[in-house]
């Protein structure tokens, strides 16, 4: 479903990644680890097509697409899905009205007809149920005020609405409480098919007790520098990353 | 081209043209103000680029270039078109380049405890207007002014009784059709709300033609003690409209009052918005959108003066510029020494859709009383492109999703109009205005 070949990308003139590569297949969930700054974040935003970012080599496939062509709606409209680490506020646009828009224009894109208020709601109902989101959140500004918590359950309750077939978790179990943790991952678990794929990143091993991913791959100045299984993931709880980072510096020196 | 002098000199010679067409009427009170009003104009000129309330906004000259005095005796046909507004529940007064249209208008069931009538009438009948009349013009004289002073002949006037809460809004609706040649207008309003009453005014103006269509308006409105006013002004003129609008308010003890512009097109908009907050517990909210393109000019000077201990006001202005339009701001706070415990907030934000676009804003304090609490604050920018990569993430268009911005930016001001048809009817314009 994705191939990233010799991924490279810089901001402001500064290289962030150096050659990604990675292959992610239907069905899979793929856990990207690594320390600050390594570069998550900015692969996350490449793949959903943040404009600041400058691609300064590689492809990257997906579904059959050079994903790198579509604009950031295109990419959306295709299937990929980006949970942010940090959504933004939106003062004065409605989550409702917002969500609307967008399950719309994704639906138009595939040549459905647009939902009908009442079948918007009824689709609203079932997902807010899904990841135990609170209808008085969902009446607010988007995001405005949420407390961190609240942002990564609305972006999660988002991709239940938006059923996409890749989905990108930029650390959405930062900042939850354990409950939350639990509901956030049940809901990706339940929404998981043989048809689409989950990349999560995060620090900590505790969120892969729940979604169990089926590789783990350690990023580190903009390369995946190890890969692995689950068991990766409980070395790295136990070691940290200054094993890895040796191993890897000594390689590039 | 005439020099500035000569163009006043046209000013004075159509004031004795237009006295003459007075007929009778010279006698009263109003008569001598005009003339008290004609010397001071003539005697000030108009203000020209180097006047420091008038340095962005040269209205003389665009007055100069396009209207000659002499034509403010002209009548000139009124056609009187249909307006969105006039299927929205209230009392309605229609104006036509200048012009009351009876026909048109209709009080239906007015209370008696509400007077509305015209200007000319209210000369007539109502014994006190010589102590309102001018007098919150007094305290902000400003040229433009005195000018409407001189000439104005129409206009309405409203006195809500003690303790009356009218129970429609009342739109006053001007129209003016420039297609067979220019319109000069001049109207002065007058809104007297006693203690304990409430009133809600919907002023709308639209223009259509091609020849130039100038309004001057002066408003005062009195605010008495516990009394509640919500005025709000739709400026939706076309492209050749010169429109110069002096509103002041004079307001008592525990009372509030809600000043409402919206601008959305124009030629050159100049707004002069006078608020003198005279005793405690009082209470004033001003807010402005100005959402232009072309070549439009809107500019906003707005005052609010804040005498007495205990008072309160909050002014919320947003600009949105595309094209080469031009938008001003200016916001003078004034707190007297004796005003001890004022609170007072102003905000301006603007976003520039486009390069040739301009803003020019400027806040001005002056603040002699030492326990008080004030803030102010402008910002100028473009959208957020976080905000947009967010929206985009989901799926929403790029021009979907600027307009999604825009709008929830100008719904900010919108939100405080209170009668809900006029809300929806403004947000049908921004939504079109903006995803044009
Ligand atoms: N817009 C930008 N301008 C300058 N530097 C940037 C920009 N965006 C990212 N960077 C830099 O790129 C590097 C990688 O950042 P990125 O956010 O991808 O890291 P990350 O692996 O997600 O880190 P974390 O675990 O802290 O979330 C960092 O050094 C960061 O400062
Ligand atoms: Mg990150």
């Amino acid at each position: 479903m994705l191939k990233i070949k010799n991924l490279k990308a810089s901001v402001e003139g500064k290289m962030i990644l150096n050659g990604i590569n990675l292959e992610v297949k239907p069905g899979e969930v793929h856990a990207i680890m690594g320390p600050n700054g390594s570069g998550k974040s900015t692969l996350a935003s490449v793949l959903a097509g943040r404009e600041d970012y400058q691609i300064e080599g590689g492809e990257v496939e997906y579904i059959g697409k050079d994903l790198l062509d579509l604009s950031p709606e295109e990419r959306a409209r295709e299937g990929v899905f980006l949970a942010f680490q940090y959504p933004v506020e939106i003062p004065g646009v409605s989550t409702t009205n917002f969500l609307k828009a967008a399950l719309n224009q994704v639906r138009e894109h595939h040549g459905k007809p647009a939902l009908d208020a009442v079948s918007f709601l009824k689709l609203m109902k079932e997902k807010m149920a899904l990841v135990e989101i609170d209808q008085a959140l969902l009446s607010r500004s988007l995001n405005e005020g949420f407390s961190g918590g609240e942002k990564k359950r609305n972006e999660i309750f988002q991709m239940a609405m938006l059923e996409p077939k890749l989905a990108i978790l930029d650390e959405t179990d930062s900042g939850l409480d354990i409950d939350a943790l639990r509901i956030v991952a049940n809901g990706v678990n339940k929404l998981k098919t043989r048809d689409n794929a989950t990349i999560l990143i995060t620090h900590y091993q505790r969120l892969l007790d729940y979604i169990v991913p089926d590789f783990v791959h350690v990023l580190y100045k903009g390369r995946i520098i190890k890969s692995g299984d689950k068991s990766l993931a409980l070395q790295l709880e136990e070691k940290g990353y200054d094993w890895i980072k040796e191993e890897a510096d000594t390689v590039s020196a | 081209m005439t020099t500035p002098n000569e163009y006043i000199n046209t000013v004075g010679k159509a004031f004795e043209k237009f006295e003459a067409s007075l007929n009778g009427s010279k006698s009263t009170f109003l008569h001598e103000l005009r003339k008290e009003s004609l010397a001071a104009i003539l005697k000030s000129g108009l203000p020209g680029p180097k006047h420091e309330e008038y340095r962005y906004t040269n209205f003389g000259k665009a007055l100069e270039k396009s209207i000659a005095y002499e034509g403010i005796v002209a009548e000139t046909a009124a056609a009187s078109a249909p307006t969105p507004l006039d299927s929205f529940e209230g009392y309605k007064l229609y104006f036509v380049n200048g012009k009351l249209d009876a026909s048109r208008s209709d009080l239906g069931d007015l209370s008696e405890k509400v007077t509305v009538t015209s200007l000319a009438s209210a000369v007539k009948e109502q014994g006190d207007l010589k102590e309102y009349l001018g007098s919150i013009v007094k305290s902000w004289p400003d040229a433009f002014s005195h000018l409407n002073t001189a000439f104005a002949k129409e206009g309405v006037f409203i006195r809500v009784k003690k303790n009356t809460i009218l129970d429609k809004p009342l739109y006053i609706i001007h129209s003016n059709d420039t297609s067979a040649t220019e319109v000069l207008a001049h109207y002065r309003n007058l809104a007297i709300v006693e203690e304990g009453s409430q009133l809600k005014v919907i002023e709308a103006n639209f223009s259509t033609g091609a020849n130039t269509s100038y309004t001057n308006t002066v408003l005062e409105i009195f605010c008495k003690k516990n009394a509640s006013v919500e005025w709000s002004k739709l400026q939706l003129e076309n492209e050749t409209a010169l429109r110069i609008d002096n509103s002041l308010v004079y307001q008592e003890r525990d009372s509030k009052c809600t000043i409402n512009t919206i601008t959305l097109s124009g030629q050159m908009v100049r707004n002069n918005l006078y608020i003198a907050l005279d005793d405690e517990n009082t209470e004033a909210h001003m807010y402005g959108l100005y959402l232009i393109d072309g070549k439009t000019h809107v500019d906003n000077h707005t005052s609010v003066d804040h005498r007495k201990p205990n008072s309160f006001s909050n002014e919320l202005y947003k600009g949105i510029m595309d094209d080469q339009s031009h938008g001003v701001f200016n916001g003078k706070i004034f707190v007297r020494q004796d005003a001890q415990k004022t609170n007072a907030f102003q905000q301006n934000n603007n976003i520039l859709l486009s390069p040739n676009a301009v803003i020019n804003t400027k806040p001005q304090l002056e603040i002699w009383a030492d326990d008080v609490k004030c803030s102010h604050g402008c910002t100028t920018g473009q959208l957020d492109n976080e905000q947009l990569f967010y929206l985009r993430a989901r799926g929403i268009s790029e021009d979907k999703a600027r307009a999604m911005l825009l709008h929830a930016f100008a719904g900010d001001v919108i939100a405080n109009i209170s009668v809900g048809p006029v809300k929806e009817y403004l947000e049908q314009l921004i939504t079109d205005k903006i995803e044009n």
